[in-house]
């Protein structure tokens, strides 16, 4: 079983080959969109590339939710995410830090809960469960 | 001109690999601009030929369920070139694939030399963004734009010759 510093050695080449940025620009805090400059296309890319690193499967959402600010998910009021819409990312990311999020819940906000560490926190779960 | 970069599937083997040919020719018009005295094939119609290689493989897998699109290109390498009267041989490995997409890596050979090398990632349109996909009236780019028809290829060759 890798230790925590295997795999964040491991998701730190992964996203150096997916984004194409510096090993020095990957940190636990790092967001992949803001920090990284990750696009939608790149989260497949580094999905592929995980499981290939890890050995894992990652089913379709489970790293990456995806339409978690829809307008139709009765989650968004006035531009943040309500009460229940962090329980719901809560419960869909336990590797995530909604707590974070919950201090200012703007829905732009949203994409800083992708960081190195959540990636890390994910296949940490996933290679011990 | 069509927009077809590969000429002929010389080797398929469903959900795997896959082998394909482009001549070069003279009679393709950009050649002349590219460069005039100097005509090469524009890298990124190699980049293209390997994509349509690997975009049918990854297709055929899921029996051209989906609109396959190229995502992203992580990474290419050019060694060398390729000019009128050489024949590109475009050969892709499917590493990965599911109901997002897929991903290759591919290499572009001229005999033994090699001309490109790289990695290719496809995205199933109708998977990702469904707004996207309706715009597309077709089922799939494949099927609208007649590429299968590259699978055939192969098959009115031996025809051909078979008879000869």
């Amino acid at each position: 079983m890798p230790s925590n510093e295997e795999i964040y050695e491991k998701v730190q080449e992964t996203l150096i080959d997916a984004l194409g940025v510096d090993d020095d620009e990957v940190t636990p805090e790092a967001t992949l969109v803001g920090d990284l400059g990750a696009e939608s296309i790149d989260f497949l890319d580094i999905v592929f590339r995980l499981e290939k690193a890890f050995d894992i499967k990652i089913p379709r959402g489970e790293l990456f939710p995806e339409n978690l600010a829809a307008a139709d998910s009765g989650f968004v009021q006035d531009g943040k995410v309500t009460e229940a819409g962090l329980n719901e990312l809560r419960a869909k990311m336990p590797h995530a830090d909604v707590d974070q999020l919950a201090e200012d819940p703007k829905v732009e906000n949203i994409q800083n809960l992708f960081t190195v560490q959540m990636i890390c926190n994910f296949i940490e779960r996933k290679v011990n469960a | 001109m069509r927009w077809f970069w590969v000429d002929r599937f010389v080797e398929f083997e469903s959900g795997t690999s896959a082998t394909a040919i482009k001549n070069v020719s003279l009679a393709e018009e950009h050649l002349h601009d590219h460069f005039p005295g100097f005509a090469v094939m524009p890298a990124s119609l190699i980049v293209e030929g390997l994509a349509q290689t690997g975009g049918i493989l990854l297709g055929e897998k899921f029996n051209f369920e989906h609109i396959v699109v190229l995502a992203k290109v992580p990474r290419i390498k050019f060694a060398s070139y390729a000019c009128p009267g050489d024949q590109l041989r475009y050969h892709v490995d499917l590493l990965e694939a599911n109901d997002e997409g897929g991903r290759v890596n591919c290499t572009a050979h001229i005999g033994d030399r090699l001309v490109a090398e790289g990695e290719i990632i496809f995205a199933h349109l109708d998977t990702m963004d469904s707004s996207m996909a309706q715009s597309v009236d077709q089922k799939n780019f494949v099927f609208s734009m007649g590429l299968m028809s590259i699978l055939d290829v192969d098959g009115v060759s031996e025809a051909i010759n078979a008879d000869a």
